[in-house]
C-alpha cells in the first residue's frame, strides 16, 4: 500500500514534520514554564506562537562560524547527519492509510539502521570541534547510544513476532482489535527507555549534560550548524513518539475520529511525556546508567523476546 | 604583661590549666580569648602541643593569619613586634579559641610550617605569603593563592596602595604582556599533576573560571584518566576583592555594607559577624529588641541562602524544575526583607548598637504568612529531590567525610553536621539572644552529599521555628542602643544639649572613635563559621580587618572528597558543599 500521491505525501510529511519539530520549541518551552511557575515565551504573536519564527529568523542571520582549530568539513557534515538521518526515517512511518512517503517491507529495520547512523552525527561533532568538553559528550554519546540501541532494536523484536512483519503498516493493521501495548508491555516500556536515550533527552541527555559538560558535543556549535542539532533532537523526539504510536499504540486506529486525528493525539501525548520527563528528573551517573542498559534493560529485553517468542510459538502449533 | 584570665563568654569554667604550663606571654584582649605569645622557634612545638599534646585538646585550626604592626601604635605590652603571625585554635571538648601569636622582626619573616599538624594550613599559609610576604619553610607549595602569580608586592602590607588611584597609571608594553601571558600557560608540573600515568596520558581538563557548575569564578583543573578524576585542584582569588585591604580605609561604621557582600547570599547575617566582633571591641550593649530582630533576619538569610543552595544543587545534578521553585519562594522570603530593610540582597541593615529602623507595621502578618507558607513547599520539594531514586544514587556515598577530617580541615557548619558532629554555634557560644530559642541541630552520620543535603533542608524547618518564635516574642523598647559610640547616634536630644550634639556630629561625620583593642567575634553563618577579627588602634578606621569564612576551607577539602570519582560526581560533591566564591576569596 503506497501513497497514491507520492509527491505530495512526501512534500506534505517533510512541512508537517519540520513544523511539528518547530513548533515544539515553543510548546516545550511553554510546558516547561508552565510546570515550573512561570510564564515563558508569551510576547511575539499569540500566545508567544511566533517566538519560533523569529528565533529561526535570528538563527539564519547568524554567522556561520567554524571554530579555526575545527576539522571544518566533518565539523560541517555532522549537524547534516543527524537531521537527514531522522528524516528519512519518517519515510516509513504509516501516518494514516494513504498517507505515507514508502510502503517498505523492512521498515523498521530502516528506521532501526537510521537510528544507528544517528550516533555518527553526534560522535563526528564532538570529535572534530577538538575542544575536551566535546569530546567527552561525544565518547559519552557513543557508549550510551550503542549501548541503548542494542535492546532497542531487541525490545521491538516482540511486536515483530506479534505481527510477523517488519512491515509498519502491517504493524499498524495487526493491531486493530487490540494494541500491542498490551501483550508487549515490557517491550513498550523498554522501547519508551531506549527512545529517550536515543534522542538524549533528560534524564540521558548525559551528552551535552549541562551542569557537568557546558553543553557536551555541541560546545563549539553556534548559528544554523547548532540550529540543526536542535532540530535533529525535536525531530528525534517527534519520531520516537510516533513510533511508540505506531508500534504499541494502534497508529491511526481508533473510533469515531478521523485516522490522521487519532495518529496525532498519540503522537502529542507521547511528546509531552518526553517534556515532562525533562521537567521532572534529574540526570544519573554514567557508570549507573551503563549500569541500567546492560545488566537490566537487555536481559529484559532478551527474556521478553524469548517468552513472545515461545507464546506465539506455541499458538501456531 | 601578666598572666590574666577574663570570665568567658558563655563558659562557666576557667579552663585555661592545660595552657598554665604553656611558657609565653600573655595578652588581654576585649574579647577574653587567651592569647598567648611565643617565640617564634617554638610555634611549631606549641601548636602540636596543643593539638596532640593537652587534655582535651585543640583539634581545629580555625584561623591563621596575620598583622602587619609596622604603624601600630597602641601595642601596650606586646613584645615587639614588625609582622604578627596569628594562629587561632578551637576546641570541641572546651569550647574555647586559644590564639597563638608570635613576632616577627628584622625582616626575618620565615616560619615553620604546619601543614604536617594541619593539612588545612596549606591554603591559610599560602595566603599569609601572599597578603604579608611571610615565608614558611617546609610548605609543599609555597605559591600566591588570591592574587595573580605575577603581582608584585604584598598587599595586606601597611605600604601597599590600597586604591589604584594610589598606584602608578597602568601600562601594558608587550614585554610584560608577554610575561603576563606566558604566566597564564598551563604547565602540569607546577600544578603537582603527572602527564602521564603507568598506561596512559592523562587529559587535564579545566573547569571554569567560567563554567555552569562551578557557581561563580571557580578554576579547577581536573587530571582524568577516562572520565575518573585522578586528581583536581582548585584555582582561587578570581573573586579577590581585597575585603580586608578595604577595612583598614572605610570607617567602622562604613564598612557594614562591605561586609554584606562577603558571603552574598547571606545578607545580613555577614552585618552580624562583623558588628559581634566590633560590638565586644566598642564595649556597645544591644538592646533586647536589637537582637531578636537580628536573630529574625539572620534566620530570614539562612532560609533564603539555602533555598538558592537547594534549587542550584538540584540543578547541578540535572534535574531542571526545583531552581524555579526554590527561587519563587526565596522571592517571597526577599519580600519580607524588602518590607523591613528596604533592599533586598545586601540589605546593610544592622547597626554598631542595633539597627537600622524599628520594624515597619503590619510586619508580623508578613512574617507569619511566610513561616506558615513554606513548610508544604519544602515537604513538596522532599518528595521531588530528596526521595528521588536518582537523585539518591547520584549523592548517597559521594564525597564521604569523616568527622575527624572535617575537624581537621576546619569545616563547620552544616557539613560539619553532616559529619555527625552536632555543632552549632547558635547553640554552643549562643549570640545575639540565640539561647532563648527553642531549636534542634539536625545531624547526619556519612558525611556525604545526600547527609549535606538533609542537614540544610531540616535547617530551614529549624529556621522558621526560630523566626516564629521571634514573631511571637519580639520584646519592646529600643532598636538601637544609648551607647555614645551606637551609630548613627540617637537623634532625639542632639537639639537640647550640646554634649549631645557634638557626640553626634563627630560620630557622624568622622564615625565612631572604638578605643585600642582586640577583639574576635563569630557567628553561625549561612556556611559554616564566619569570624571576624578586629584591631584597633584608637582610632575611626579599623586597623586590621581579618574575615574568616567557612568556604575557604571547604573549598580546600575538595581535591580529597573527589579523588577516583567521576566528573558528575565532582558536580555533587561542589554542589553539596554550598560555598559563595567571595566567601572564599573575598
Amino acid at each position: 500500500m503506497t501513497s497514491p500521491y507520492p509527491i505530495l505525501s512526501i512534500v506534505g510529511i517533510l512541512i508537517v514534520v519540520l513544523s511539528i519539530a518547530a513548533g515544539l520549541i515553543w510548546l516545550e518551552r511553554r510546558l516547561l514554564a508552565l510546570w515550573q511557575d512561570r510564564y515563558g515565551p508569551n510576547r511575539v504573536g499569540p500566545f508567544g506562537l511566533l517566538q519560533v519564527l523569529a528565533d529561526m529568523l535570528k538563527i539564519f542571520f547568524k554567522e556561520d562560524w567554524i571554530p579555526p582549530f575545527a576539522d571544518k568539513y566533518v565539523f560541517i557534515l555532522a549537524p547534516a547527519v543527524i537531521v537527514v538521518t531522522v528524516l528519512l526515517s519518517f519515510a516509513v512511518v504509516p501516518v494514516a492509510p494513504g498517507i505515507i512517503v514508502t510502503d517498505l517491507n523492512i521498515g523498521l529495520l530502516f528506521v532501526l539502521a537510521m537510528s544507528s547512523l544517528g550516533v555518527y552525527s553526534v560522535v563526528l561533532g564532538g570529535w572534530s570541534s577538538d575542544n575536551k568538553y566535546a569530546l567527552l559528550g561525544a565518547v559519552r554519546a557513543a557508549a550510551q547510544m550503542l549501548s541503548y540501541e542494542v535492546f532497542m532494536g531487541l525490545s521491538l523484536m516482540g511486536v515483530v513476532l506479534l505481527a510477523g512483519s517488519f512491515d509498519l503498516v502491517r504493524i499498524v493493521e495487526a493491531q486493530r482489535h487490540l494494541w500491542f501495548v498490551v501483550p508487549q508491555f515490557l517491550g513498550f516500556v523498554l522501547f519508551l527507555i531506549a527512545g529517550v536515550a536515543e534522542t538524549r533527552r533528560l534524564p540521558f541527555d548525559l551528552p551535552e549534560a549541562e551542569s557537568e559538560l557546558i553543553a557536551g558535543y555541541h560546545s563549539e556549535y553556534s548559528g544554523m550548524k547548532f540550529g540543526m542539532f536542535f532540530v535533529g533532537e525535536y525531530l528525534g523526539v517527534t519520531l520516537i513518539s510516533s513510533l511508540i504510536t505506531v508500534l504499541f499504540l494502534g497508529g491511526w486506529n481508533g473510533p469515531v475520529l478521523p485516522p490522521i486525528v487519532w495518529f496525532l493525539l498519540k503522537m502529542f501525548a507521547f511528546i509531552c511525556l518526553f517534556i515532562l520527563l525533562r521537567a521532572a528528573l534529574p540526570r544519573p551517573r554514567f557508570d549507573q546508567l551503563m549500569n541500567l542498559g546492560w545488566k537490566l534493560l537487555l536481559p529484559l529485553a532478551l527474556a521478553n523476546l524469548l517468552v513472545t517468542g515461545a507464546v506465539v510459538l506455541a499458538k501456531g502449533t | 604583661m601578666t598572666t590574666h584570665t577574663l570570665p568567658h563568654p558563655g563558659v562557666d569554667e576557667p579552663s585555661f590549666t592545660a595552657l598554665q604550663n604553656l611558657e609565653g606571654e600573655r595578652q588581654v584582649t576585649r574579647d577574653g580569648i587567651e592569647t598567648i605569645w611565643v617565640p617564634r622557634e617554638r610555634v611549631h612545638e606549641t601548636l602540636n602541643h596543643l593539638k596532640n599534646g593537652v587534655e582535651r585538646p585543640y583539634k581545629m585550626l580555625y584561623d591563621l593569619t596575620a598583622i602587619d604592626e609596622r604603624n601600630r601604635v597602641h601595642r601596650d605590652g606586646q613584645p615587639p613586634s614588625e609582622f604578627t603571625a596569628v594562629y587561632q585554635l578551637y576546641s570541641f571538648d572546651r569550647n574555647e579559641y586559644v590564639r597563638v601569636k608570635t613576632a616577627l622582626r628584622d625582616g626575618e619573616l620565615t616560619l615553620d610550617t604546619i601543614t604536617d599538624i594541619w593539612p588545612a594550613a596549606n591554603w591559610y599559609e599560602r595566603e599569609v605569603w601572599d597578603m604579608f610576604g611571610i615565608r614558611f619553610a617546609g610548605h609543599p607549595h609555597l605559591e600566591r593563592i588570591l592574587m595573580p602569580r605575577t603581582w608584585e608586592g604584598h598587599p595586606l602590607r601597611k605600604d601597599h596602595p590600597a586604591r589604584a588611584t594610589e598606584m602608578g597609571p597602568f601600562r601594558l608594553p608587550p614585554q610584560k604582556e608577554e610575561n603576563e601571558q606566558a604566566a597564564l600557560r598551563f604547565r602540569p608540573e607546577e600544578w603537582g599533576f603527572a602527564r602521564s600515568g603507568e598506561d596512559s596520558d592523562f587529559l587535564f581538563l579545566n573547569l571554569g573560571p567560567q563554567h555552569p557548575g562551578t557557581h561563580g569564578v571557580l578554576r579547577i583543573i581536573v587530571q582524568l584518566d577516562g572520565e575518573e578524576i585522578v586528581h583536581a585542584v582548585p584555582e582561587i582569588g578570581f573573586h579577590h576583592r581585597g575585603a580586608e585591604k578595604m577595612g583598614e580605609r572605610q570607617s567602622w561604621h562604613t564598612y557594614i555594607p562591605y561586609t554584606d557582600r562577603v558571603d552574598y547570599l547571606g545578607g545580613v547575617m555577614n552585618n552580624l559577624a562583623y558588628l559581634t566582633a566590633l560590638e565586644t571591641l566598642a564595649g556597645v550593649p544591644v538592646p533586647p529588641r536589637a537582637q531578636v530582630m537580628r536573630v529574625m533576619l539572620s534566620e530570614l538569610f539562612r532560609i533564603i541562602s539555602h533555598l538558592v543552595w537547594y534549587g542550584t544543587f538540584a540543578q547541578d545534578l540535572g534535574q531542571m524544575s526545583p531552581v524555579f521553585y526554590t527561587f519563587n519562594d526565596r522571592e517571597r522570603a526577599f519580600a519580607i526583607i524588602e518590607a523591613i530593610c528596604g533592599a533586598r540582597m545586601h540589605p546593610n541593615w544592622f547597626r554598631l548598637g542595633g539597627v537600622a529602623q524599628d520594624l515597619p507595621s503590619g510586619w508580623d502578618a508578613m512574617v507569619l504568612d511566610f513561616v506558615h507558607y513554606l513548610p508544604p513547599r519544602l515537604a513538596e520539594y522532599d518528595r521531588e529531590v530528596l526521595r528521588n531514586g536518582i537523585f539518591q544514587r547520584r549523592t548517597k556515598g559521594v564525597g564521604t567525610l569523616t568527622a575527624a577530617e572535617a575537624i581537621d580541615w576546619g569545616v563547620t557548619g552544616p557539613n560539619l553536621r553532616a559529619s555527625g558532629v552536632e555543632w552549632d554555634f547558635r547553640k554552643k557560644r549562643p549570640y545575639s539572644s540565640y539561647e532563648q530559642f527553642r531549636f534542634d541541630i539536625p545531624t547526619g552520620t556519612h558525611g556525604d552529599c545526600y547527609d549535606r543535603a538533609v542537614v540544610r533542608v531540616e535547617e530551614m524547618r529549624q529556621s522558621l521555628r526560630i523566626i516564629e518564635q521571634c514573631v511571637r516574642q519580639m520584646p519592646p523598647g529600643a532598636y538601637q542602643s544609648d551607647h555614645p559610640l551606637a551609630t548613627p547616634p540617637r537623634k532625639a536630644r542632639t537639639m537640647q544639649d550640646i554634649e549631645t550634639l557634638i557626640t553626634h556630629f563627630l560620630n557622624v561625620s568622622w564615625g565612631p572613635v572604638i578605643p585600642p583593642g582586640e577583639a574576635f567575634g563569630a557567628i553561625e553563618a549561612t556556611k559554616g563559621n564566619n569570624g571576624y577579627y578586629l584591631i584597633s588602634d584608637g582610632g575611626t578606621i579599623s586597623y586590621r580587618t581579618r574575615i574568616r569564612t567557612p568556604s575557604f576551607p571547604h573549598m580546600q577539602t575538595l581535591p580529597m572528597l573527589c579523588r577516583g570519582r567521576m566528573i558528575p560526581d565532582l558536580l555533587a560533591v561542589l554542589g553539596a558543599m554550598d560555598y559563595v566564591l567571595a566567601d572564599i576569596d573575598r
